[in-house]
């Protein structure tokens, strides 16, 4: 019996900090979806896990060419994962049937999918607003063959007119506070 | 010595514990805020303290008429709080610009009470659920005002 009792205390002990942990460290979900292919779930199947780091995110420490995680703004109990495109500031050619240029508004980013057939995205709804994204995707741990970490791609020449010299955060389009 | 090592690992552990628990029932539970604006006046009054409780916002409890912390679309370190006016599906008169618009899925319609002193969705458009941090339940200080904020008066017309 107090084996019993020490197995349970310790449990209670364990769960707190692993909540808290999770929620503001570190987390490790299950990808799920084809939207990512060829860098996740190259074979089709949901078998990838990945490591998220939610501190970068909470203070916006990820840029052109990253993975996050984000709450899809359609619908907010799907979680999506996508490549960060453009940042606020930005000027990117959106890829939907028309073809246009799209200014990044100010706290927005624009998000797609590596499977540019078969993703839901910015192409569908827009730039999405920073404080959607939860975490970083920042390493693959499961399977053991591509085990290391999510590398930065870079982006397509001439897609994205990127503004590296403007005071983040001042940009702003359209809208003024 | 050695108990007093293992008293002190015990320490830890409780220690460690205790305060996730806190930061748990804070954060998935409910915690303080602190309205510092005047965009929901008279409802709420700058500097005043409320009860916020995020469980209605995690598990999608929200209706029409609620008051919400959100954060500000266009500055994502910055906390609004406004009043859910629309949602999904619904179909808002935006007085400041003349014009009926759709809450599309997914989406929130929030404006402020204190309608000439708020910037709010007349301006940006309806905001993304996922923006929204969670619900004002009660408003605890000034003791005068003491009140609980539930669902009383939706001031705009919204035709769904």
């Amino acid at each position: 019996m107090r084996w019993m009792r020490q197995l349970v205390r310790g449990t209670l002990l364990f769960i707190p900090p692993y909540m808290a942990f999770n929620d503001i460290f570190f987390s490790i979900r299950t990808v799920d979806g084809v939207s990512m292919q060829p860098t996740l779930n190259p074979e089709g199947k949901n078998t990838d896990f990945v490591l998220l780091d939610r501190w970068a995110a909470a203070n916006f420490q990820f840029e052109r060419g990253d993975v996050v995680s984000l709450i899809s703004p359609k619908d907010p109990s799907q979680w999506l994962i996508k490549r960060v495109i453009a940042l606020e500031g930005d000027q990117v050619k959106s890829d939907s049937c028309f073809e246009e240029d799209v200014n990044v508004p100010r706290g927005h980013c624009w998000v797609e999918g590596d499977n540019r057939e078969c993703s839901l995205d910015s192409n569908n709804f827009g730039p999405v607003s920073y404080g959607l994204i939860t975490a970083k995707a920042s390493y693959i741990l499961w399977p053991p063959s591509r085990w290391g970490k999510l590398d930065k791609l870079a982006i397509a020449q001439g897609r994205v007119t990127t503004r590296e010299n403007v005071d983040r955060g001042k940009v702003f389009f359209g809208w003024d506070s | 010595m050695v108990s007093t090592f293992s008293a002190l690992c015990k320490t830890v552990a409780y220690g460690v514990s205790g305060l996730s628990t806190c930061y748990c029932l804070l954060k998935f539970g409910c915690s303080l805020g602190k309205c510092e604006d005047v965009s929901m006046e008279p409802t709420i009054q700058d500097g005043d303290l409320v009860l916020i409780c995020s469980f209605y916002v995690r598990h999608l409890l929200l209706q029409k008429g609620d008051i919400v912390f959100s954060k500000s679309p266009y500055d994502p370190r910055s906390v609004i709080c406004k009043r859910i006016v629309a949602m999904e599906g619904d179909t808002v008169f935006n007085n400041e610009k003349g014009l009926a618009e759709y809450v599309g899925k997914g989406h929130v319609w929030l404006e402020g009470d204190n309608k000439e002193a708020s910037v709010d969705s007349r301006y940006y458009g309806p905001l993304p659920y996922g923006l929204l941090i969670s619900k004002v339940t009660v408003r605890l200080w000034p003791p005068e005002r003491f009140g609980f904020l539930d669902f009383s008066r939706s001031t705009r017309k919204s035709s769904s």
